[in-house]
């Protein structure tokens, strides 16, 4: 905190014993500690780039953008799992951003202060449920329901489109980002209410004061003064939804296939990992899925460098503290 | 902003109020409908036997996952033991020891990439760095990929908790002529003791839930954890495999470790809000 004045401080003049060396062991001793962090990201980065060589040397830059996955001819590449994962995630977050959002205003401006302090802490309490409890309820009890009803539905009303065509079997790509959605919806929910309860009773009295309506007060005033948290706890379900593994893999359906229709299987990578990683026999193989973890290492990376400095630039262009 | 008229407005608000009612229905309504369907399908499986015997072949009576149980009770603790006091002592560096120096700010932008990469990422590294130089899985290996998950939580609620403790108690402690590492560790942390606490408990709370960093690293085992050199035998994996498995007995099994997992991370959840209201109340 006031670094330079304690520092000298710790050190009295004249003091019994001189103290400094032992303090600057404990300096030391956190310093290192906190450079654990930058090790293991350095590790994981050295590793993946070394391990996926063999695959990068094999196949080059069309590893990214060829969609066969052949283990028996060994002949693999990316572009299904990225695929997968990116629209699995999109699917999310188009159902799960602006649903969490409502729910989050309606708990902090409408419902009773009882309620919202009750079912608010309860979806909290939902954010820590483990997503493998989420793919098992999605495989055993989600994925019924859309193969006997939100499937036939989706393909009788909206059936002319390419999106919602073919046998509804239950599991593939829109029950996957339904299920991701349910995953980050009580965690952006959770944030965005603690943003929104943050809001100076002030700045939404004043709002009110000039006769604006709920809603209206909601979107100009506290939806702007927290702007910044609410982008970040999206950004933070985003991250979460691209590398989520467990709530996928039982319900994509696992088929390395780009396919029109959301109804039909496909994977992500990170549910490709959990499928292949332990059965991969060939060097090729296994290094072909180091390959893939790279990339979603990279996607991960570069998205969160993004909202980082999308966050901070916001910061400064607003000015003061928020 | 457009000029509206006062109907127009009231229009808009009326529709957006007698729309969130559902959608909060809805989001309250699905998410209770899975803790439903775990609790009801899981609480069968959770015989005497569940806890204290191990599995038999699909179809067999009886049997149990004591062994995981135990495998993941083990290496939740290890992790916890090898993750949080780094991440403490990494916390009070960012806090303590020039919070805006160049050092402290990467460090800080690197711990948010941590907390933000898939565990699935965690799992691979590990498995590349200890499963395959040694030749085997191991437990041990699947208690360093849970710490790795610990650390970043722990450093940044450790950062957090220790910037609410006012500079006047570091202050006087050394005003005292108490050396820093003294003033650290017995005054600050006493002051933000509830706080790290729940910080390393929603941690490893979480962390305990965790399936994907131990697909490749403790694998899972049919025996009771006798070494964590071998592949180790834990819930979450079992979970994963059983619900796979077209096996009806299996099955069920898998419901009662998730409602077994469930209850256990919603537990802990709860009790480190206590630790909190506690502490406040106290304050």
């Amino acid at each position: 905190m006031t670094d330079s004045t304690a520092e000298k401080l710790s050190v009295p003049p004249g003091a019994p014993r001189d103290q400094s060396r032992p303090d600057a062991l404990f300096k030391w001793l956190t310093a290192a500690c906190s450079l654990v962090v930058i090790v293991i990201m350095a590790g994981i980065l050295f590793e993946l780039v070394r391990n996926s060589g063999m695959a990068f040397r094999e196949f080059g830059f069309s590893f990214l953008t060829t969609d066969s996955w052949n283990p028996i001819l060994s002949d693999f590449g990316a572009a299904s799992s990225v695929y997968g994962t990116l629209v699995s995630t999109g699917i999310a977050m188009i159902i799960a951003v602006p649903l969490s959002i409502i729910i989050a205003i309606y708990f902090v401006e409408v419902a009773h202060p009882k309620v919202s302090r009750l079912i608010g802490g309860a979806v909290e309490l939902l954010a820590a449920i483990p997503s493998i409890i989420y793919g098992m309820w999605g495989l055993f009890v989600f994925a019924a329901l859309m193969q006997t009803h939100v499937q036939p539905f989706l393909g009788t009303h909206l059936g002319a489109l390419p999106l919602f065509q073919g046998p509804p079997m239950g599991i593939g790509m829109l029950t996957a980002g339904l299920i991701l959605a349910l995953m980050v919806l009580p965690f952006i929910t959770a944030v965005t209410r603690d943003v929104l309860m943050m809001v100076p009773p002030v700045l939404k009295e004043s709002a009110y004061g000039v006769g604006s309506t709920m809603w209206e007060t909601v979107r100009f005033v506290s939806l702007k003064y927290g702007r910044r948290g609410i982008v970040g706890a999206v950004f933070l379900g985003f991250g979460r939804a691209l590398g989520e593994t467990m709530a996928v893999t039982f319900v994509i359906g696992n088929s390395h296939r780009i396919s029109a229709s959301l109804f039909s299987a496909g994977n992500t990578i990170a549910s490709s990992l959990a499928n292949e990683f332990n059965e991969a026999s060939e060097p090729i193989y296994l290094s072909s899925l180091f390959a893939l973890a790279l990339v979603l290492f990279g996607i991960t990376l570069a998205f969160q460098t993004m909202a980082h400095h999308w966050v901070a630039r916001m910061q400064r262009l607003e000015g003061g503290d928020r | 902003m457009r000029p509206r008229s006062r109907a127009q407005r009231r229009a808009a608000d009326a529709a957006i109020r007698v729309a969130m009612v559902p959608a909060a229905l809805i989001g309250i309504a699905v998410l209770a409908w899975i803790l439903g369907e775990v609790i009801a399908r899981g609480v069968g499986a959770l015989t005497p036997t569940f806890f204290t015997e191990l599995p038999t072949p699909p179809g067999m009576e009886g049997g149990g996952l004591g062994n995981a149980i135990v495998g993941t009770l083990l290496m939740t603790l290890l992790a916890a033991l090898m993750g949080t006091p780094v991440g403490l002592l990494a916390g009070v560096f960012l806090a303590e020891f020039g919070p805006s120096s160049r050092i402290a700010t990467t460090v800080r932008f690197t711990t948010n990439l941590l907390m933000g990469t898939p565990s699935i990422i965690i799992g691979i590294f590990v498995y590349s760095v200890l499963v395959l130089p040694l030749g085997h899985f191991s437990g041990w290996a699947g208690a360093v990929a849970l710490a790795i998950l610990i650390l970043p939580v722990v450093m940044r609620t450790t950062e957090d908790m220790l910037n609410l403790v006012p500079d006047e108690l570091r202050e006087s402690g050394l005003a005292l002529g108490a050396p820093r590492w003294k003033v650290t560790l017995g005054i600050i942390f006493r002051a933000a003791r509830s706080g790290l606490v729940t910080g390393v408990l929603l941690a490893v709370a979480r962390v305990s839930g965790e399936t994907a960093p131990l697909l490749f690293t403790a694998l899972n085992s049919f025996y009771w954890p006798g070494s964590l050199s071998r592949p180790t035998a834990n819930l979450t994996v079992t979970i994963f495999n059983y619900a796979m498995s077209p096996y009806s007995d299996w099955q069920e099994k898998a419901w009662g470790a998730s409602l077994l997992i469930t209850v256990s991370v919603l537990v802990v959840a709860v009790l480190a809000r206590f630790v909190i209201k506690d502490g406040r109340e106290r304050a």
